[in-house]
């Protein structure tokens, strides 16, 4: 826990938001967001459930878009250029609640197909590059099965390695572990924590508090689609400063 | 933090009318108008081009001139002398015709297949599915022939009725079956009639008041009044009594033998028969399978559930199950009616005079007004379709699920 | 009493398992079986007799008519003699009419085997598409297929389907160099050399290259029969399934104008019944090519019938469309896959997947459906019948043996279709997806 935290944060800027709104309909999600990542940060977003934390980091990578303010990452400005976003979506990698695994191709497949198909690397480099990520999630011997065939936490590990095969400069985790069994948590949250301890410059909505303490740099807490708090994770858990902040922890951390 | 809010608009280029989000959509339906409207008007050079090498030219006059040609089976009075738009109309009618009678059976039918389809019996079960999978696999154009052979082959003519050696005699004195079709009691009415009508269709309003009364009653003071038999009677008893108050006003015409043929009578023609029962046999099939389908979707859960609350066999049946199969079953049913009516223009293989075998047979062999001919009966089918998809929208609106 | 048992034994381990052992003799066993499956009830067991009896109604009058059918005579009185007043079927008229019926009454007889062994390979193109577990390397011989069967039914010049082959060989190839770019270039790319091919091709072909041609050239009006039947069916379902994977694309599509149009399409094709389509065949559409082409028939009623079942095909896959989960669509894009290489590469594949057994449905019912064009003067198996041999002097009379047949025939092949989609839908449901 104290390696962790003393990993380094630069103050080269991943990705700069200000002031992003975004609606669906009339109603109105995100409210004037502003959020600067540095590289090498590691952010934990939580709060109740329709607050945006989703929408925001969906956001990030066009998933979702926004209808006002600036998202630049790494640079390069997310607009309604398709060059851009496509740059951005191969620079930021995503993991999803349900893992969203392509269960017709194998898991190696699942891992070569975007580098094959965008990054143009040549097939052999791209199923090297795999397996290395593969032994990294440490599920090298699964590679010629099928997504159905593993387990939750396996699958969820897959689908990070996936994404590091794009080589992203950032990750970002849409709940991760909210749809995986309570033995199955540890295994994804390991993978995690190894990633951020080579410095992955991680955005993450989860309501692993845990997890938070141990990793986090800043944790973020959002409420009605703004930012309500953001703190030093010791900080934010000890004393949290806000009401609607007491209020989320007592609830989420009193059982 | 900087105060612009906004990304700086760009200068316009003309690769942003592909790549950018703003642009790219509106390029690409620009594209397929225009290849739509180049196709199109390809395609009408070519018919104008076509129409004037052969001397002819789109005219929809030949719809007032004299059809020329008799009809066997109207609902409408026609004769040769009628226009051909007459005939026309006349064959809609008999396509509505054959289509609601084919409706009503295949549904019947196809109830009742399917349900025994789900019979603890079984044999029962075994001898269903033989009916659905013997149907279902062979074109119904073959069942329409085959059926049309046994009217007509297979019947004897109305000479077999005839003298003291008569081969065949008609049932019950009032129904005979021959090649030519078969003879049904027509009924009467006579005065007075439309009061034993009246009588009947507000008792029917009166058996589903009482089923209302009823069930309200059981919701507001928890008393249940019996359903069945209170209901059979009001369904019978008041058009019964009415009738012989008015001294049986509705009386049969039975068909004799006259002559060489037989006078009286409802006739229903053979090609309307075959086309009726091979339609009905037909789709019959299909809809035993939608309702089985829709029966074993309700989960066995809810049956379950519904027991465990204490709810007897039919209850469950009519307030869990059926409510639930329903909504799975009437979408399919619903285009199963329009499949019935698109079917129903295979009439024209054994001459039942629809709307594909006059406006689209006789009249366009007559006229020589292909063109015309094909458009108004696409047309008059798309009308169709178009009114059923309408109630299948108006029904799947009203069962929505509300879900979150 | 002592004191122990007092206490109620709350603590309870147990330490030898108890075997599993034979169920009571009433609970199993063939008498049980039919006590529960045919007389379960005073109704069930009324039921089981009514059934009985109509299985022994019909069995009773049809066996003995089809067991005691004359195979071979020449014409239905000569069968009538051999019969004797015994009523039985003549079913010699199928032994002297096979050809026919197969082959239709104009297609030469010396070329029978020639339709015959497209038949066969067709078996064998088909096989690797239905069967995902045969070796991929057999879908070369289904890629090769079309040009061999059209070599070996219409005949004529080799040159016509080895250019269409190298044609689209190229376009092919063009399409894989260019894809990994980007689509668009890949697909345009591709349509571009094959067409080029083709046309230079075409100028190469000599005009009399069909005479002395190894394989003589048989006219498509010549076709007939039961031929007729699964050529229409074959042909316009796999020309289908790409129309209709583009139309439920296009109505899944958020550009309203191209999503208009398709449901446009689809749902006019729907709306009218599959005759006034062959009508438009039979006498529309020559009007609507240029006036110095000439479409036959047959290739007239190809397009009309592959337009039909596209439509109906389109909202098969529309339906597999809908089914994939949202997220698969996001992951591609997280990915970075742009929209081509995503539909291509994820959402087809599993859509296209799902949708067999609906298709296979589809099929079917075309399949049945393809007797429609005796309606507009062709002579498919059901035209044969109506037409010809019910009108030839010999068998004019023999109705319910060759319907009989018919009727089998498609009984045969529909039932065995519909089979497969109901064996691979249960295998797709276990399937590791």
């Amino acid at each position: 826990m104290a390696e962790t935290a003393r990993l380094q944060v630069s103050d080269e800027v991943a990705i700069s938001i200000t002031n992003m709104n975004k609606w669906y309909g009339a109603f109105h999600v995100l409210r004037d967001i502003d959020l600067t990542v540095y590289r090498g940060e590691r952010i934990v977003i939580c709060g109740p459930s329709g607050s945006g934390k989703s929408t925001l980091i969906r956001c990030i990578n066009a998933l979702e878009e926004h209808q006002k303010g600036r998202i630049i990452v790494d640079g390069t400005e997310l607009s309604s250029d398709l060059k851009n976003i496509d740059k951005i979506r191969s620079e930021v990698g995503m993991c999803f609640q349900h893992f969203n695994l392509f269960p017709h191709l194998t898991i190696l497949e699942n891992c070569t197909l975007a580098p094959i198909w965008v990054r143009k690397i040549p097939q052999k480099e791209a199923q090297e590059t795999a397996m290395h990520f593969l032994e990294k999630v440490k599920i090298p011997d699964q590679a010629d099965k099928y997504p159905g065939q593993l387990s939750g936490g396996q699958q969820q590990r897959v689908a990070i390695a996936r994404s590091l095969c794009m080589r992203p400069r950032v990750m970002l985790f849409d709940e991760p572990t909210s749809a995986l069994d309570p033995e199955m948590i540890k295994e994804v949250l390991d993978t995690m924590i190894e990633l951020a301890e080579e410095g992955m410059t991680m955005l993450c909505v989860t309501h692993e508090m845990g997890f938070a303490r141990q990793v986090a740099n800043r944790v973020i807490f959002m409420d009605a689609g703004q930012i309500v708090e953001q703190n030093e994770p010791e900080e934010f858990f000890n004393n949290p400063q806000s009401e609607r902040t007491q209020l989320f922890l007592s609830q989420i951390l009193g059982h | 933090m900087t105060t612009i809010t906004d990304p700086p608009t760009e200068q316009f280029r003309l690769s942003m009318l592909v790549n950018d989000t703003r642009y790219r959509s509106a390029t690409f339906q620009a594209i397929a108008v225009i290849l739509l409207v180049a196709s199109i008007a390809y395609l009408g050079s070519n018919l104008a081009k076509n129409l004037r090498e052969a001397g002819l030219n789109i005219s929809f006059n030949f719809l007032s001139t004299p059809a020329g040609y008799d009809i066997n089976q109207t609902l409408i009075s026609y004769n040769n002398q009628d226009s051909n738009l007459r005939a026309a109309f006349v064959g809609i009618l008999n396509t509505l015709l054959v289509s609601f009678l084919a409706c009503i059976t295949a549904t019947i039918l196809g109830v009742f297949a399917g349900v025994l389809r789900l019979s603890q019996n079984w044999i029962v079960r075994k001898l269903m599915a033989v009916y659905v999978e013997i149907f279902r696999n062979i074109p119904l154009l073959i069942w329409i022939l085959v059926i049309y052979g046994i009217m007509t082959v297979s019947m004897p003519g109305p000479r077999a009725f005839r003298g003291d050696d008569a081969t065949s005699s008609m049932i019950l004195d009032a129904v005979a079956f021959t090649n030519r079709g078969v003879y049904i009691p027509a009924p009467v009415w006579g005065p007075g009639s439309m009061v034993v009508a009246a009588v009947f269709v507000l008792s029917v309003f009166g058996m589903f008041a009482y089923r209302r009364y009823a069930t309200k009653l059981l919701y507001d003071t928890g008393r249940l009044l019996p359903m069945l038999w209170p209901s059979v009677a009001i369904f019978f008893v008041p058009s019964v009594l009415a009738f012989f108050i008015m001294g049986s006003p509705i009386g049969l015409e039975y068909p004799a033998l006259k002559g060489f043929n037989f006078q009286g009578g409802l006739k229903i023609g053979a090609p309307l028969i075959a086309l009726w029962f091979a339609l009905s046999v037909y789709t019959g099939a299909f809809i035993a399978e939608n309702v089985r389908a829709g029966i074993q979707a309700v989960s066995k859960g809810q049956t379950e559930a519904a027991g465990a609350l204490g709810l007897r066999p039919g209850r469950i049946m009519n307030l869990v199950v059926l409510p639930q199969a329903l909504r799975v079953i009437i979408p399919p049913l619903i285009s199963q009616y329009l499949n019935i009516t698109k079917n129903s223009s295979l009439a024209i293989l054994v001459g039942y005079a629809d709307i594909t075998a006059t406006l689209g047979g006789i009249t366009m062999n007559q006229t020589g007004r292909a063109i015309e001919c094909v458009l108004l009966l696409m047309l008059f089918y798309l009308v169709i379709s178009l009114c059923i998809s309408l109630v299948m929208n108006i029904y799947n609106n009203a069962t929505k699920l509300q879900e979150r | 009493m002592s004191e122990n048992n007092n206490k109620p034994a709350v603590a309870f381990v147990r330490d030898t398992p108890i075997p599993a052992s034979a169920p009571p003799s009433n609970a199993a066993g063939p008498i049980r079986w039919v006590q529960d499956n045919l007389f379960s009830s005073w109704g069930n067991a009324f039921l089981t007799i009514v059934s009985l009896y109509v299985v022994y109604v019909v069995l009773s009058s049809v066996l003995p008519w089809m067991l005691g059918g004359v195979w071979n005579t020449s014409s239905l009185a000569e069968c009538r003699d051999v019969l004797n007043g015994r009523s039985a079927a003549c079913f010699s008229v199928l032994s002297e009419r096979w050809n026919q019926l197969m082959f239709g009454f104009i297609y030469p007889s010396e070329f029978y085997w020639r339709p015959t062994l497209a038949f066969f390979l067709m078996l064998i193109a088909a096989a690797p598409v239905l069967f995902f577990d045969l070796p991929r390397k057999m879908l070369i011989f289904t890629g090769l297929f079309p040009f061999i069967a059209f070599w070996l039914i219409w005949g004529g010049t080799i040159l016509s389907p080895l250019l269409a082959l190298v044609g689209c060989l190229l376009g092919y190839m063009a399409y894989s160099k260019l894809v990994t770019r980007t689509f668009a270039a890949g697909f345009f790319g591709g349509i571009a050399v094959a067409t080029l091919v083709w046309w230079i091709g075409g100028l190469l072909i000599p005009e009399n290259a069909s005479e002395n041609a190894m394989l003589p050239a048989v006219a498509s009006r010549d076709l007939g029969g039961f031929m007729l039947n699964m050529m229409l069916g074959v042909t316009c379902v796999s020309l289908s399934v790409p129309l209709g994977i583009a139309l439920a694309l296009g109505r899944q599509s958020d550009l309203p104008v191209v999503k208009g149009i398709c449901v446009i399409f689809i749902e006019f094709i729907r709306g009218v019944p599959l005759i006034t389509l062959l009508f438009v065949a039979s006498v529309m559409l020559a009007y609507l090519f240029p006036p110095d082409a000439t479409v036959d028939l047959f290739l007239r009623v190809v397009i009309m019938i592959t337009m039909f079942s596209a439509a109906y095909i389109a909202e098969v896959i529309r339906g597999g469309l809908a089914a994939l989960p949202k997220g698969q669509k996001e992951a591609a894009d997280s990915l970075g896959l742009d929209y081509a290489q995503a539909i291509r590469l994820i959402i087809l594949p599993q859509a296209l997947k799902i949708s067999i057994p609906g298709i296979v449905n589809v099929a079917v019912g075309l399949f049945k459906d393809t007797t429609l064009v005796s309606v507009i003067s062709m002579f498919d198996v059901v035209g044969m019948i109506r037409g010809p041999l019910l009108a030839s002097t010999e068998w004019n009379g023999v109705y319910w043996e060759l319907f009989l047949f018919a009727a089998i025939l498609f009984f045969i092949v529909c039932y065995s279709i519909s089979q497969y989609s109901q064996w691979l839908e249960r295998r797709l449901a276990t399937d590791h997806r």
